[in-house]
Order: structure tokens, then C-alpha cells, then sequence
């Protein structure tokens, strides 16, 4: 079992916990994820890891509410434990001096870019990192992502923070001014994907974090699977990092929603047996 | 002498209209009546040719013997002086080609039914816990340390005998239980669940630490556990990496490997969906690609999970089939439909993505090829399509990358797999061992156990230098 020693409710509906994972703190990148179980009928999910401190052997993992699995663990507190934690899995994203990087986040993604930020400003490079958000209340380590960054740019959909509109405005800007060596962007797919294509007409490397559906995560069952230019690749053992010029979208997308069905069937038996125990 | 009995005493088996409907298991095993009439069966002949045909060297007359004179609790210790896990053997060795092959009273057509009767020892110790009074064995420690990384039959196998040798030993899994394949790929109704975890637990009752969820090569690293006190470390990892076709629209909806179908199914429970939280996707006409027995356990379970038409879909004929004679014929008394010597030239799909068919050639056999079987070739404008909304890739597995590519000095042939000396197991790499699939590549339960014993033995002889 694995000890969740600190909730920390980022914005209504994404959650950090911090778990007693040693093992896992000891080994883990930026880059790299965790799969987790939550208890005997639970499903295996990945999450990306988000920090970790190896003196307290504690690895951090931050989640959206959005099906059976992360509304169940949603319902967790400090001192609860849960299963299964296993990790780090992945390769972690390859980091060296390259000058200028652009670190670009959609949603909670912000805690995935947030250590890639801080290694690759640790190695050298002048970091600028953009946040998007829907809205306002769903901006969380504003100040966090600022710390490790050169540069921080917050966007909004609607304009209720920052500036209004897409995190691939201003991305597209520092491209135009030509002063960006690589570009990560980290988020929904499809904030990745019109990430990539923003980035691709400058030439700019882009590494996308790919989120397909996994379930062991360790290159045993190839549902992860994926294509990238061209050739079949496991996200879990491969990636889950891709250059995101040669990923297929499509595919991703469509993969995406195979367990839609059952996603939504499954989330409403859990609400009817639990009558919204959660609130 | 008495006359030969050629009576081979049948297994009890589920219905086949029942049994396509449940997830429980299809073998019911022998009674007490049934067994004592089989193992009389035995002729006991001087010659023992039956223990040579054993990859783990069971003294098979001895405990048949036990099972004719009434005396159980001898026949299990026999059974487990050689072998840890019994009632998994029982159920999924290919015994007609190992021991049962070798039987004297196989020239007569009617090889003893040493599978069953291992099974009915098995399944007797367990039904019998209580009353049996379990040989405790309190090996002198030896003080040495031993990793042994991957809890499947190799890996059991190897820990069980390094304990009972008073070696203290570590068993490193990655997934949240043990057990590995016997657990994630054979089925429910083929292997309950119950029993692999009963021997498990047999194995650690031995003294064996266990620890899940640990990914050795990302967790931890074989060098780290070198360095952290382990003498000697055997990885018995698995072939854990699906093979695909690589034709066109396989990554369609709907197109599985068979590791994750059956992972789904069976680790996961998705049969049991929405009380188990993973869902499987089961359409109407499933169509799975391959002839081994992991074909038939996803043909089986798919039609266990309600679809109406399932296709084995093999690109040799029924000779050339790698699954055991058994499976096959389960299979079709269950009504699962054969389509031979035919083979999948691309998947056809929706704009959704969604698998709708397979472009199939029909096949012909030609000379034989490296494997000694008759090549297929494919037959130029026989292209057809088979409907389906569903298909499983079941084509074999490949060795696990993490492992090799996470230890320096281990070195791994063309394919992947470690190579090793093939008595010993030695790899090329200091005070490491290996075993299983991860040097054979897919293979069967008990030659994975035969390596682990071997490997075991010989870690042995090294610790005590």
C-alpha cells in the first residue's frame, strides 16, 4: 500500500497528492510517469509524475476528475492509502543545453512541464514557459512555473487572466522572433497536436508527452501503441516524449476513444451505487 | 502379469454450450475412484521412461504408486520434491508431448494420464490442507542472498528451489500480482486464478520475500541489486512484448495484441466489468489471427464475452497448428470457427477508426521451411474479407526490451533474447542468471520451470563456491 501523505486541491476538480513511494523517488525523471491502482477492482491508469523528494522517499502526482478511476481517487485524503504505484516508467525527456526553450502547458499539464522546466533551466537553457488555461479559477502553480522560469506567459480562453486566447499565440510569436531552440509541449491532445503544428513551419523541434490509454506500462500489452513517422511505437516503453512533427494525431485521437462507452457506463454505475457520496 | 488395461479414464469436462458462457473451468478433474483407476493403470516398467520425458524430472511411477496404495500425502510429497507448482502443471503442461509421450503404454494407444493424475494430487493437497501434515522443510540458512527477478513459472521455480536450498530470496515482479503469465494470460477456465495464487503462496510460505509492483531495469536496476548485497540474481522476466502483424489499418479500433486482451480479461477482471473498473471491448464476429494456444484462450474468452462468431484465423492447416490437440478441440466443441490457411493481408475500418474487416489471402503449403513446417504461401487474387468488429493479433511475443537494455554486459542475441549457457544459465554477465522465455522467446510453463531448476542449481553450487 502506498500512503497518500499530502491533498492538496490545486483548483475544484484537479487534485496533487503526494504518496510514501520511495522506490519511486529514488529513481524518478522528469519525463517520466507513474501507473497506479487504486484497490482490488480498480484499473490500472498512468499519471505523469509531477516532483518528488528523494530524502522523503515521496513522489507527487496531480489529476483531473474526469472518469470512475480519478473521481474514486478524488475521494481520498491525507492517510488513505492506495495500492498499487508503480514506476518510474518511461523514458525521461532528454535534456541537454540547447538555448532557448519554450515550455508550453494546456490544462493541468502544468504540473507535468513544471519539473522539465526546472531540469532544463538546471541544464543551462533559458527557459520560457507558457500556461494556458480555460479560465481563471483553473490556473494553479502560476507562481511555481514562474520560479523556474526566465519567462512566463498565462493564458486564458476567455480572457479572465492574462492574456486572452490560445497557449499557441504566444508561442507563435517567440518562434516569429526566432530566438527558441526547442519547443515542449505538454497537455490535451489536441493542444499538442496544434502545438506541433505551430512550431513546424520554424523548424523547431517540439517534444510532445502522449497520454494514450495504458495498461500495464511496461511494453507487455501495445494498447499504448501510437505512430510516429511512420513506425508503430509503445508510448509506455518508448516514450511516453515524441517528436511531435511526427506524430499521427488522428490516430492518437481516435485511440483515445475507444472505452467511451464504457467510460461513461461504468461512471454512472460508480455514481448510482455511491449517490454521490463524493461532496 | 496382469492384462494391460487400455483404458484410459477419461476427465470430466463442463458441458460445451455451458461452459461458452462461464468463465469457470472447463476440466472438472478426477475422483478418488477415477484416479486409483488410472494410476492401477500404471505397469510400472523398470525403464521409467516417462521421468526422462520430464523437463523438471518428477518421479512420476513413485507417485502414481502413491495415488494406487491410498497413501496421498506420500503421493504429494513425491509430486513437490520436484515440482512447486503441481496443480498448475497439471492444467497447462503439454504432458502428450513430454512425459505421456514416453509412456510405455503409449505404443498401445493409451498413454497413463499422468497430467490428471498430477493434477488430482494437486488438487488433493489443496482440498486437504488441513489434514496433511505439510513437510516443513528449515533448510540451514546459508546467509546468501539471491534476486530473482519475474514471478512466473521460471521465476517460481527458481525461488521455490534456492529457498528450500536455505538461500534467502527476493522475488521482484513488476505487475501488482504474482504469478505472471499464469496470471495475465492463461484464462480462468483453463487455470483458475485460485489455484496459481495457492502456489504462489506455496512459494513464499517457503521463506521467499516477494516484491510487487517493482519494474527491475527502471525501478531498480540489476547492477543496483548487485551492489546492494545480492550475490546472485536470475531473471526470469518472460517474453513480455506482443508481435503484430505489421499490416496495414492495425491499429485500427478494436485490434488487440493477445497479451492485452487476455491482460484485460484476465489480470484485470474485465469479465467482471463494471464491478471491476477495465473494460474489454467484445463485438459480434471476432476474428483472432494465430495457431497457438494463446489463440485459443482469446477465441475462448471472446466468445465467453459474448460474441457470436469467433474465427480462428490461421495462415497454415490444422497439423501445423503449435496449440495443444486439447485446446483445439475445446475449442471447437465450443463452436469456435476455424478458418485455415488463411492469412490477413490488411484491416479494413470506418471513419471512426473502427476495425470493419480483414482483407484475408487464401493460403497453399509449399516446401518446408526453418521451422520443418510446410511454408504457406499465399494464393495471388484469393483475397477476400471476413467481417469483424473486433480481432486479436495472437502471433507470439518477443522479449521484454527494459531488462537488456537497462544491463550492461548482458548480452542478447538477434532476436533479444539473453544468451546464456544452456546447461547452467549463466549469462555472459557476472553472477547473473536467466531462464524462460526471455532466452528461449515464447515458449511453454514447464520448460520456463526446467530453467529455472537448472539455473537454481547451479547458483547453488556457485554460492557455495
Amino acid at each position: 500500500m502506498y500512503e497518500i501523505l499530502l491533498r492538496d486541491d490545486l483548483v475544484p476538480q484537479i487534485h496533487l497528492f503526494k504518496l510514501n513511494a520511495p522506490n519511486v523517488a529514488r529513481k524518478a525523471q522528469a519525463g517520466q510517469f507513474v501507473i497506479i491502482r487504486i484497490d482490488e477492482q480498480g484499473e490500472r491508469i498512468p499519471l505523469t509524475i509531477a516532483d518528488w523528494n528523494r530524502d522523503e522517499g515521496s513522489v507527487s502526482v496531480v489529476f483531473m476528475e474526469v472518469g470512475t478511476t480519478t473521481h474514486r481517487l478524488a475521494l481520498l485524503k491525507a492517510g488513505d492509502s492506495i495500492a498499487n504505484f508503480i514506476g518510474p516508467l518511461g523514458l525521461p525527456t532528454h535534456i541537454e543545453e540547447f538555448g532557448t526553450v519554450a515550455c508550453v502547458a494546456g490544462g493541468f499539464a502544468v504540473a507535468t512541464i513544471f519539473p522539465i522546466a526546472r531540469t532544463m533551466r538546471k541544464a543551462g537553457n533559458r527557459v520560457i514557459s507558457i500556461m494556458g488555461a480555460r479560465t481563471k479559477n483553473l490556473i494553479f502553480w502560476e507562481e511555481e512555473l514562474g520560479n523556474t522560469s526566465d519567462q512566463l506567459i498565462v493564458t486564458t480562453d476567455d480572457g479572465s487572466y492574462g492574456r486572452k486566447g490560445l497557449v499557441t499565440e504566444p508561442l507563435k510569436e517567440l518562434l516569429e522572433a526566432g530566438s527558441i531552440d526547442r519547443v515542449i509541449a505538454i497537455g490535451p491532445s489536441i493542444m499538442m497536436k496544434f502545438a506541433a503544428k505551430t512550431t513546424e513551419p520554424f523548424g523547431v523541434k517540439t517534444i510532445v508527452s502522449l497520454n494514450p490509454i495504458m495498461v500495464d506500462g511496461t511494453g507487455m500489452c501495445g494498447c499504448c501503441r501510437v505512430s510516429v513517422d511512420g513506425q508503430t511505437r509503445f508510448t509506455c516503453v518508448d516514450g511516453p516524449d515524441f517528436d511531435g512533427h511526427e506524430v499521427d494525431w488522428d490516430l492518437l485521437l481516435a485511440r483515445q476513444k475507444i472505452y467511451l462507452d464504457e467510460e461513461k457506463s461504468s461512471f454512472e454505475e460508480w455514481q448510482h451505487k455511491c449517490g454521490r457520496c463524493s461532496k | 502379469m496382469a492384462k494391460l488395461d487400455l483404458n484410459r479414464v477419461s476427465m470430466p469436462r463442463q458441458d460445451p454450450k455451458l461452459r461458452a458462457k462461464n468463465f469457470n473451468e472447463v476440466a472438472l478433474g478426477y475422483s478418488a475412484e477415477q484416479a486409483k483407476a488410472e494410476a492401477s493403470r500404471c505397469i510400472q516398467c523398470p525403464k521409467r521412461p516417462c521421468v526422462g520425458g520430464c523437463p523438471v524430472d518428477i518421479d512420476i511411477p513413485g507417485f502414481i504408486t502413491a495415488i494406487r496404495d491410498d497413501n496421498m500425502p506420500e503421493a504429494v510429497r513425491i509430486l513437490k520434491d520436484k515440482n512447486s507448482l503441481p496443480g498448475i502443471c497439471g492444467r497447462v503442461c503439454p504432458q502428450e508431448t513430454q512425459c505421456e509421450v514416453t509412456c510405455t503404454l503409449d505404443k498401445k494407444g493409451a498413454p497413463i494420464a499422468i497430467g490428471r493424475l498430477e493434477r488430482y494430487v494437486a488438487d488433493w493437497e489443496r482440498a486437504h490442507a488441513e489434514s496433511v501434515n505439510p513437510s516443513v522443510i528449515h533448510p540451514k540458512p546459508t546467509g546468501a542472498k539471491v534476486a530473482v527477478v519475474g514471478s512466473g513459472p521460471a521465476g517460481l521455480t527458481a525461488a521455490a528451489d534456492l529457498a528450500k536450498l536455505g538461500h534467502n530470496v527476493t522475488l521482484f515482479e513488476a505487475l501488482h500480482v504474482a504469478g505472471g503469465v499464469l496470471m495475465y494470460g492463461i484464462p480462468e477456465f483453463r487455470l483458475p486464478k485460485e489455484i496459481v495464487q495457492a502456489e504462489v503462496d506455496y512459494v513464499i510460505s517457503l521463506g521467499v520475500g516477494l516484491k510487487l509492483d517493482t519494474v527491475v531495469g527502471k525501478t531498480v536496476s540489476v547492477d543496483e541489486l548487485l551492489n546492494n548485497g545480492f550475490q546472485a540474481v536470475f531473471l526470469g522476466p518472460g517474453a513480455g512484448a506482443p508481435m503484430f502483424l505489421n499490416i496495414p489499418g492495425e491499429n485500427l479500433n478494436g485490434i488487440y495484441s493477445a497479451n492485452e486482451f487476455l491482460t484485460r480479461v484476465n489480470l484485470m477482471k474485465a469479465y467482471r466489468f463494471p464491478e471491476y473498473d477495465t473494460p474489454v471491448k467484445v463485438g459480434r464476429k471476432v476474428g483472432v489471427v494465430g495457431g497457438g494456444n494463446v489463440a485459443m484462450d482469446a477465441a475462448r474468452c471472446a466468445l465467453r464475452l459474448g460474441a457470436e462468431e469467433v474465427y480462428i484465423i490461421y495462415r497454415r492447416s490444422e497439423v501445423e497448428m503449435p496449440a495443444r490437440r486439447e485446446e483445439v478441440e475445446n475449442a471447437k466443441e465450443e463452436g469456435i470457427q476455424f478458418r485455415l490457411l488463411t492469412n490477413p493481408k490488411q484491416f479494413i475500418g470506418n471513419d471512426q477508426n473502427w476495425v470493419t474487416g480483414m482483407e484475408c489471402y487464401e493460403m497453399e503449403l509449399g516446401e518446408p521451411d526453418d521451422s520443418g513446417r510446410r511454408r504457406p504461401i499465399a494464393i495471388p487474387g484469393s483475397e477476400y474479407i471476413i467481417e469483424v468488429d473486433t480481432a486479436v493479433a495472437a502471433l507470439g511475443t518477443r522479449p521484454n526490451p527494459i531488462i537488456p537494455q537497462s544491463t550492461e554486459g548482458l548480452e542478447t542475441s538477434k532476436w533479444g533474447t539473453v544468451i546464456v549457457d544452456e546447461v547452467s544459465g549463466q549469462t555472459r554477465k557476472a553472477k547473473v542468471w536467466a531462464g524462460g522465455d526471455i532466452v528461449t522467446g515464447a515458449a511453454t510453463v514447464i520448460s520456463a520451470m526446467g530453467a529455472g531448476k537448472r539455473a537454481a542449481a547451479d547458483i547453488d553450487e556457485y554460492l557455495r563456491g
